[in-house]
């Protein structure tokens, strides 16, 4: 039996619930994305840089947070972080803390590969013509392991992007739960499921595309 | 909330009868289950879909990306909706089946995705001349996968459908979402009831620990098996 009826939809439902979600799904995935590779990219040159303390430091944050599942990452931090400050934090802020936290872990272990990528005469000639560590890196190697890696570092911000639902587990307020109050109120959850379903799917293969045919790009021109 | 420690609260009744002890390892139990059950899915849906992309079918090969593409785009939380809530109301039949099942094929579904990229690689990565020449000696097409091409291929995508099986358990948390009483679902119940979240979460957080280190040690095990002598990482 086929009972699916999307007679309820119009701009308002979706203004109204839709819209709230995405954008705040979206603000989310930005923030964690442009946070988390900083302080990736910190961490894989503390576990590069051959210092014993450092390196263990970068290396127990990546591979703590890269054991645990992320829906106890949230729970921890949705924990953890008022009994810090002595008072309850939202839980959108508590989420873009944690997503920032979280995906600097998986972000890290793409930019050392990607350093790792780059020719090691490249930071020999940056200390020939006198440049110290940090402008070799910063005029140098990292330029060259951004692009490498390009393709890799947004493939996983589409997989943040999918992981951003996860935020269910503390009730923010996602595109997710966008959905789901609108078929709560409408009393057609299922219709709001399906299309949950479509629009995450319409985005995320659309930016693998793209992702798709920026790898090809890149590859040409190296 | 206090700062100090209390590991007493383990012992606890939880009102059913049961110390919140023996409730962490029945959901322990749970976690296992799933990941295990979803897993099985996983590795029998995703190299048959890893394979069917790497025949000189044309059809074959667009069902295999399709299905790849599908269910990698969209994220888990929804698909397990989407099995949880919208296929029973469109397949009245599944109404019965318990949620578990339905879990164990959202997990299995998602991952099946990954595993067949992973199989694909592994089958492509074989010099084109293996392929040739099991069909050269007159064996059929299906005979050429089983008895010349997985075994290799197999072998070479050991690692990672280990770290695959390690992130399964990760992934199998999500189903807190719809009730099932496994270990992230017991996290957030028993956190409210006792308001000691940091000893359960702690407790949770090593069974994590340990479940994936057990995985990779199992993985490790089979890997020294399998290995075939004179291969890059086989015996000496």
């Amino acid at each position: 039996m086929f009972n699916v009826d999307f007679g309820f939809l119009s701009w308002q439902v979706v203004g109204s619930f839709i819209l709230k979600g995405l954008v705040f799904s979206v603000q989310l995935t930005l923030v964690a994305m442009i946070g988390g590779i900083a302080i990736g990219t910190m961490l894989a040159l503390m576990r590069l840089s051959g210092r014993k303390p450092l390196v263990l430091v970068a290396a127990f944050y990546v591979n703590t947070l890269r054991s645990i599942p992320l829906v106890m990452v949230i729970l921890w931090f949705f924990l953890l972080i008022p009994m810090l400050i002595g008072r309850p934090l939202g839980a959108e802020l508590s989420a873009i803390i944690t997503f920032t936290v979280f995906e600097a872990a998986y972000y890290s272990e793409i930019m050392r590969a990607g350093i790792q990528s780059v020719p090691r005469g490249q930071v020999h000639a940056g200390y020939a013509v006198g440049m110290t560590y940090g402008q070799t890196m910063q005029l140098i190697v990292l330029p060259q392991a951004f692009r490498n890696m390009l393709p890799v570092l947004l493939t996983q911000t589409i997989i943040l992007f999918q992981d951003t639902s996860l935020v269910y587990a503390i009730g923010a307020y996602d595109l997710l739960k966008g959905f789901e109050v609108a078929g709560k109120n409408f009393n057609r959850p299922v219709e709001m499921y399906l299309l949950a379903a479509v629009l995450y799917f319409v985005i995320c293969f659309s930016l693998s595309m793209l992702v798709r045919r920026l790898q090809n790009k890149i590859r040409i021109i190296r | 909330m206090s700062s100090k420690w209390d590991w007493q609260v383990f012992l606890q009744d939880t009102g059913g009868g049961r110390s919140y002890l023996e409730w962490l390892f029945s959901a322990w139990g749970w976690t296992l289950s799933v990941s295990a059950g979803g897993l099985v899915v996983a590795l029998l849906v995703g190299s048959l879909m890893g394979i069917l992309r790497t025949t000189p079918s044309k059809a074959l090969v667009l069902l295999g990306n399709a299905w790849t593409e599908l269910f990698r785009n969209i994220p888990l939380l929804v698909q397990l909706f989407l099995w949880y809530h919208v296929l029973p109301s469109i397949f009245l039949v599944l109404r019965g089946v318990p949620s578990f099942v339905l879990v164990v094929f959202a997990l299995g579904f998602f991952t099946s995705a990954r595993i067949s990229e992973q199989v694909k690689a592994g089958i492509e990565s074989l010099p084109r001349g293996q392929r040739h020449a099991g069909l050269a000696v007159g064996l059929t097409l299906p005979q050429t996968y089983r008895y010349v091409l997985l075994p290799m291929a197999f072998r070479i995508v050991v690692p990672p459908l280990t770290s695959e099986s390690m992130n399964i358990i990760k992934n199998s948390s999500v189903a807190f979402a719809v009730s099932i009483s496994e270990l992230t679902m017991f996290a957030m119940q028993a956190q409210e009831e006792t308001s000691r979240g940091v000893e359960i979460y702690l407790a949770v957080t090593l069974l994590y620990f340990l479940s994936a280190f057990a995985v990779n040690r199992v993985a490790l095990f089979i890997e020294n098996r399998v290995q075939v002598p004179g291969m890059i990482g086989g015996s000496k």
